[in-house]
């Protein structure tokens, strides 16, 4: 018999596609969100009225439902919200259309904490949700601008039209064409100075967020520590 | 009933204003009670102003001049012509601005798509910036829908979370920054609603028969909904008056459809590595609906996030002979065509997906002549007869 609870919305293991831990390992992981500051700001209960579900893009496409989270969470429903985060949580377009809810919930906001935990546990939901989503991350802790020029490459979005090609052919000329002189940069969005570059890296690492990238992708974590301890060397600042 | 009644009813629903016992938390109160116990600096508007109504009434200050333009990256990036309009029509309108290179992203985009990142660090990215702003004596212009979401979230959480407050602080202390916030979070787009007649003044193009929809940013005015500006004259303020009032005041015929409230289908992380579900959302829930209900020109909108996904969405779903095809651009964009900008050389539309040739024509703009010029310049760039185009290229 597989296991299950009589929560009408858990799936059963076969069906859920990950791998079911003791109800403590989920007690911590689900404490962690709660404990987090903002949860008591996100969540006032579910008056079960569904309007998050209709304002929601996710659900329309997935197999959904903001008001699944909300009530999972507002139920304290451990088994569920442990569920919902091996899954659930990395369908949320985090567009927070669901801030219309009548009772002041934020589901989508609810999700961000679930996420940050999935990531900082490295849970393999994480892993697999941001498999391909490693460069980005490389690009913004390294650069401070997420997406660059050169990432418009045909390869890379094939459905976006042929437009792409010709700038990924014309890249550097008409980069130089941009009248803003901040603008003719090809590996960043704008010119950033080095002294920015450096204060970002001091925030990146004295906040714990560059820990967090170990838990995903430990290859993209080892490159970013050395960049970044080398620069902040070179400036003479110590963590 | 009888229709003096029903005139009655109506009448008195003409603005829709929430009574000050029932408006949302106005955070100025909290802010200012900061700064008097020297928590946190406040960065006051100055020079001239304009005050625009907000979703619960209260009035918000937009600075006209002396901007701090905090870019976004996935449009100088990806849509180099939205950033350099905002920047043209500040410089055609006579305002001075500061286009700093000490900026970072806010980073946001990472966080919602990603989550590898935390509250104190989001906090600190944001803060840091707008303490660079503060030192030039310039007041920040977001460019970005998220950053201008994301940013009102991270004031509301510093504003009332003293633990956060003090962690961040600490970093800003390492960094020889004090804790910054400005009086108002301003986004571009509240800018160009508070100087929309000024450009309307200006426009030397007829807009009249350009059909508009107009796609609003989530991120615009679902996070942190009361800062947003709701205009009782447009659409009776029941929806963002922000690019609309734009439209209007440029005399376009602003057309309305029955999903505007929907997100566009960006989604973050989907936009990048799950792009089956944005180019669906974007094209069955926006495009086709906006075609077969108000059959527009051109889609305006506000964000980075939203003219990405609405314009590059359109080029697979032709293969599947959906019914899209329609321009996507932002509205400072538009208004920068209406008031002469070159198509290329500042509204930049070779680096968008769809077809934006009809549209320009319905403008009175000879897009072939355009090309014609904008290859010119780049013949000289390639000689290496010039390093650059520059304003005053582009003004000639």
């Amino acid at each position: 018999m597989p296991a299950t609870t009589l929560d009408p919305y858990m799936k059963r293991d076969h069906v859920a596609g990950h791998t079911d831990v003791e109800r403590g390992e989920k007690e911590r992981l689900i404490g962690q969100v709660m404990a987090d500051s903002r949860f008591g700001d996100y969540l006032y209960g579910c008056y079960e009225c569904g309007i998050c579900v209709a304002a929601c893009p996710s659900a329309r496409f997935y197999d959904f439902s903001p008001r699944r989270i909300a009530q999972a969470a507002a139920r304290r429903d451990i088994d569920l919200m442990f569920q919902q985060m091996q899954e659930d949580i990395w369908e949320c377009s985090q567009c927070f259309s669901c801030l219309r809810c009548p009772r002041g919930n934020n589901p989508g906001g609810v999700i961000t904490i679930m996420r940050e935990v999935a990531v900082k546990e490295g849970l393999h939901s994480a892993k697999e949700a941001l498999a391909g989503y490693s460069r980005i991350i490389y690009k913004i802790m390294s650069t401070g601008t997420q997406v660059s020029p050169d990432m418009l490459q045909p390869d890379a979005f094939p459905d976006w039209g042929p437009e792409v090609k010709d700038v990924s052919e014309n890249l550097d000329l008409w980069r130089r064409m941009l009248p803003p002189e901040t603008m003719h940069t090809t590996t960043t969005g704008w010119q950033v100075a080095d002294r920015t570059l450096v204060e970002l890296y001091v925030i990146w690492l004295e906040t714990g967020a560059l820990d967090m990238i170990a838990q995903v992708d430990q290859g993209i974590h080892m490159i970013l520590e050395e960049i970044m301890e080398e620069k902040l060397e070179e400036e003479g600042i110590e963590i | 009933m009888s229709e003096g009644a029903v005139s009655v009813i109506l009448g008195k629903k003409e603005k829709f204003e929430r009574s000050p016992d029932r408006r949302s938390e106005d955070f100025h109160e909290r802010l200012f009670e900061l700064e008097a116990e020297g928590e946190l600096v406040v960065q006051r508007i100055t020079g001239d102003f304009v005050e625009v109504p907000t979703k619960y009434g209260i009035m918000k200050k937009i600075q006209k001049s002396n901007l701090w333009h905090h870019k976004s990256c996935g449009q100088c990036g990806h849509i180099p012509g939205y950033s350099t309009s905002i920047f043209w029509l500040m410089r055609k309108l006579g305002y001075d601005y500061i286009d700093p290179e000490d900026q970072t992203s806010c980073t946001a985009w990472n966080y919602y798509a990603s989550a590898t990142s935390n509250q104190a660090a989001q906090a600190a990215v944001a803060v840091r910036n707008f303490a660079a702003a503060y030192e030039t004596g310039n007041f920040p212009l977001i460019h970005c829908g998220t950053s201008y979401g994301h940013y009102k979230e991270v004031r509301s959480e510093l504003l009332h979370d003293a633990a956060l407050r003090q962690q961040v602080t600490k970093v800003l202390h390492r960094l020889g920054k004090q804790l910054v916030l400005p009086e108002e979070i301003i986004h571009y787009s509240e800018w160009l609603y508070a100087v929309r007649d000024e450009i309307s003044a200006r426009a030397v193009r007829d807009v009249s028969g350009v059909a508009v929809t107009v796609h609003p940013a989530c991120h615009y005015y679902k996070l942190v909904e009361g800062d947003a500006i709701f205009d009782p004259d447009v659409y009776h303020g029941q929806r963002t008056a922000a690019v609309s009032g734009l439209v209007l005041a440029l005399g376009a015929d602003l057309r309305s459809y029955s999903t505007f409230f929907d997100c566009c289908g960006f989604g973050f992380r989907h936009i990048l590595v799950q792009r089956d579900f944005t180019r669906s959302f974007a094209t069955l829930r926006k495009i086709e609906v906006m075609k077969e209900e108000a059959d527009p020109d051109v889609v305006l909108t506000h964000d980075t996030g939203c003219v990405t996904a609405l314009d590059k969405s359109q080029f697979a779903a032709q293969a599947h002979e959906r019914n899209v095809g329609v321009p996507v651009m932002s509205e400072a964009q538009f208004a920068a065509l209406a008031m002469g900008a070159h198509p290329f050389k500042v509204a930049q539309l070779h680096w968008h997906s769809t077809n934006y040739r009809p549209l320009l024509e319905k403008m009175g703009i000879d897009w072939e002549a355009a090309w014609a010029e904008f290859q010119e310049d780049a013949e000289r760039l390639k000689s290496g007869g010039q390093e650059f185009l520059t304003w005053a290229d582009v003004d000639a």
